[in-house]
């Protein structure tokens, strides 16, 4: 149970990195606080992993430094910072039973055999792998091997903090939903620091209290799901969030107008710009209203997933998606209006802050 | 799918076929041949029966042989296979090394059998041989012609240096197939060095292993070049193997008879043993299922 602060972290593989583009990791400077549950939430390649196995001492960062409640562990081996972590892919020692595999780290640590007795068989429980605690780990499925694997993560007391990269990707979709149920119900009995990576966004939004986005090696925003759906500090968290993500299309500015195309869109407040150069104004699915008033757009298909209309359109030669509940009508000459308040303009791809904040008052 | 029968396909083993019958069945049916009958030339030959058998079975000179074989190759064994995982172990992963090592490791295995005798004979000799006058000038009176404990160490180091490398090549094999994700999880498991070695090289490795064993096994149990280059046998019998007795028999005196039945005795002996290599190596493996 640690408080982990990040400084000004930068990593590349290679010795001879130059470029900003040579590194895996760009800048992360970013603090996690003590038995706080994150998920950290990104595409595929943008340092996750990374970034995970620096905070564990598996990686030492080419520039930084790594508190461990404003303690350098820096150069600290992972033994010594004392960290669970479970793998993207599963690891589990062929020639060992499953009961030795989850007992491994515990022996490793002197633990005393009646300990291991109880926390591993406490793991067997909780992972449903009880009946099969005698056997070999060689022959096991590929979904059984993936929870020794999530088991030994979980099965030391007083860590430091338990990371999780990718922990359930091959478990079936209900077993998946127990075991991230489990997760969340040790997190608040042990209070140990939490560090979640996945794809997937629910998963993301349902395990952590704070989900942290990370796009081209880069932490773009942390906030907590709600924050980061009604105001995406970035266009990525922007259309990653979300399903369909966010509009985003070029816009220019003028005082408290907004110009996409030859349509003028009235704001909440004068963004403050200081001569950025690429702006751009987005807007979510769900703040866009459908009707007979406001700017004509070109409905080219809509998506019925149930409880609600996907509607793709062109919006001034734009795609655009709208999101209308299922008994919305669709008028004839339709035309679509943005709802002042949603609206993000984003500079550089960085959201203009004060835009906004006639609304935060 | 529906099977289809057809003898056409024998021929498309034929060529196989022949080529096994005409390097491997045929000379072994010849030597059978020789086992069982007496010859004085001219073609006569008569019928000897077991004899032969018997007469190999029941000497002393045999029995030898066999035991000079056994023990060099439990040697050969005990120092080629850990010392071979040992430098598997400690060769580089990643980088520059990785194509030094493996050409270095790769160099003395290209080396024929019989230049390797003429290195090592020439090397060890005490008048002009490097390592011959080296020992000698730090008070060692090493002499592989006279000396037979010398001799024994010659070959055995000269194996050695021959064929370890084929082990460190096989166990390299293995160690490079495992993921970093392994050592990784070793790591954060707080695994000592052993314990990685025992839970995650050790059953990585240990099918090549197996192959390692077994060629190792064989080769040396076979060995002719080398000691018949360096110390022709000598001094007395003491580097005589089965192999360069089996020669000494079959050329040297021309007792094809008897030089075919031991022939056939030694084959019988490596096939055994290799089976029992075998079957000891693949059923461990099986336990741990
Ligand atoms: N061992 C390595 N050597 C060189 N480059 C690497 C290595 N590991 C990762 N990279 C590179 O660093 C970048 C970040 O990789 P990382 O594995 O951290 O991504 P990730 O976010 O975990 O992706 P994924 O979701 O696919 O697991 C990628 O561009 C990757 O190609
Ligand atoms: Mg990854």
């Amino acid at each position: 149970m640690a408080r982990i602060t990040l400084e000004h972290i930068r990593h590349a593989y290679s010795e001879k990195a130059k470029a900003a583009g040579d590194y895996a990791l760009k800048e992360v400077h970013h603090e996690w606080e003590d038995g706080g549950a994150y998920a950290l939430l990104g595409p595929s390649g943008c340092g996750k992993t990374t970034l995970l196995n620096i905070i564990s001492g598996l990686l030492t960062p080419s520039d930084g430094r790594i508190l461990f409640d404003g303690k350098d562990v820096t150069q600290l081996s992972t033994e010594e910072r004392n960290i669970a972590q479970v793998f993207q892919f599963p690891v589990v020692y062929d020639t060992m039973t499953v009961f030795d595999n989850l007992a491994f780290p515990l022996r490793n640590r002197k633990v005393p055999e009646a300990e291991v007795e109880k926390r591993v068989n406490e793991i067997l429980e909780m992972t449903d792998l009880a009946g099969m605690a005698k056997r070999r780990a060689q022959r096991l499925t590929a979904d059984q091997k993936q929870k020794i694997s999530l088991g030994r993560g979980l099965v030391r007391a007083n860590v430091n903090a338990i990371l999780f990269d990718e922990p359930l990707t091959v478990i079936d979709p209900h077993m998946k939903w127990v075991l991230r149920s489990q997760l969340k119900r040790l997190h608040r009995q042990s209070r140990f620091t939490m560090v979640y990576v996945t794809h997937d966004q629910t998963e993301a939004l349902t395990f952590a209290d704070k989900v942290v986005v990370m796009h081209d090696g880069q932490i773009v925003q942390i906030g907590t799901p709600a924050e980061l759906f009604e105001r995406p500090s970035h266009t990525f968290v922007g259309y990653f969030i979300g399903s369909p993500g966010m509009n985003i299309m070029p816009a220019a500015i003028d005082g408290a107008t907004a110009r996409v195309g030859d349509q003028s869109i009235v704001l909440s407040v004068a963004p403050a710009l200081k001569g950025q150069g690429r702006i751009e104004l987005g807007i979510r699915p769900e703040f866009i209203k459908l009707g007979r008033e406001g700017m004509p757009v070109t409905i080219n298909k809509v998506e019925d997933i149930g409880r609600q209309k996907i509607v793709r359109a062109s919006f001034c030669g734009q795609p655009i998606s709208i999101v209308l509940s299922e008994d919305d009508e669709i008028p004839a000459d339709p035309k679509v209006a943005f709802e002042k308040q949603a609206i993000g303009i984003f500079a550089d791809s960085w959201r203009v802050k004060n835009e906004t904040a006639g609304r935060e008052a | 799918m529906e099977k289809t029968w057809n003898n056409k396909a024998w021929f498309l083993v034929l060529p196989v076929l022949l080529l096994v019958a005409f390097s491997a069945v045929i000379p072994l049916m010849t030597v059978v041949n020789y086992s069982v009958q007496d010859t004085f030339g001219n073609n006569q030959f008569f019928w000897a029966g077991t004899d032969w058998f018997v007469e190999i079975l029941t000497s002393p000179r045999f029995w030898d042989a066999l035991w000079r074989n056994l023990i060099f190759s439990a040697v050969i064994l005990a120092i080629e296979v850990p010392l071979g995982i040992l430098i598997a172990l400690n060769m580089p992963k990643h980088g520059l090394g990785v194509p030094v090592c493996l050409v270095l490791m790769a160099l003395p295995l290209l080396i024929p059998w019989n230049v390797v005798g003429t290195i090592w004979q020439v090397f060890g000799r005490v008048d002009i041989g490097l390592l011959g006058y080296f020992l000698n000038s730090l008070g060692i009176s090493y002499n592989y012609t006279q000396n037979p404990t010398h001799a024994w160490a010659t070959v055995i180091v000269m194996d050695v240096w021959h064929w370890t490398s084929l082990v460190v090549l096989l166990c390299y094999a293995g160690l490079v197939s495992i993921p970093d994700a392994y050592y990784q999880a070793a790591r954060i498991d707080g695994a000592s060095r052993w314990s990685v070695f025992r839970y995650i090289q050790l059953p990585k490795m240990k099918r090549v292993l197996l192959i390692a064993v077994l060629l190792r096994f064989m080769d040396s149990f076979m060995i002719y070049t080398e000691p018949f280059v360096v110390t022709g046998g000598g001094p007395g019998n003491s580097t005589t193997f089965l192999s360069i007795d089996l020669v000494k028999m079959a050329i040297g005196q021309f007792d094809l008879g008897p030089a075919a039945a031991m022939s056939i005795i030694y084959f019988l002996i490596i096939l055994l043993l290799s089976w029992v290599f075998y079957t000891v190596m693949t059923q461990s493996d099986a336990e741990q299922k």
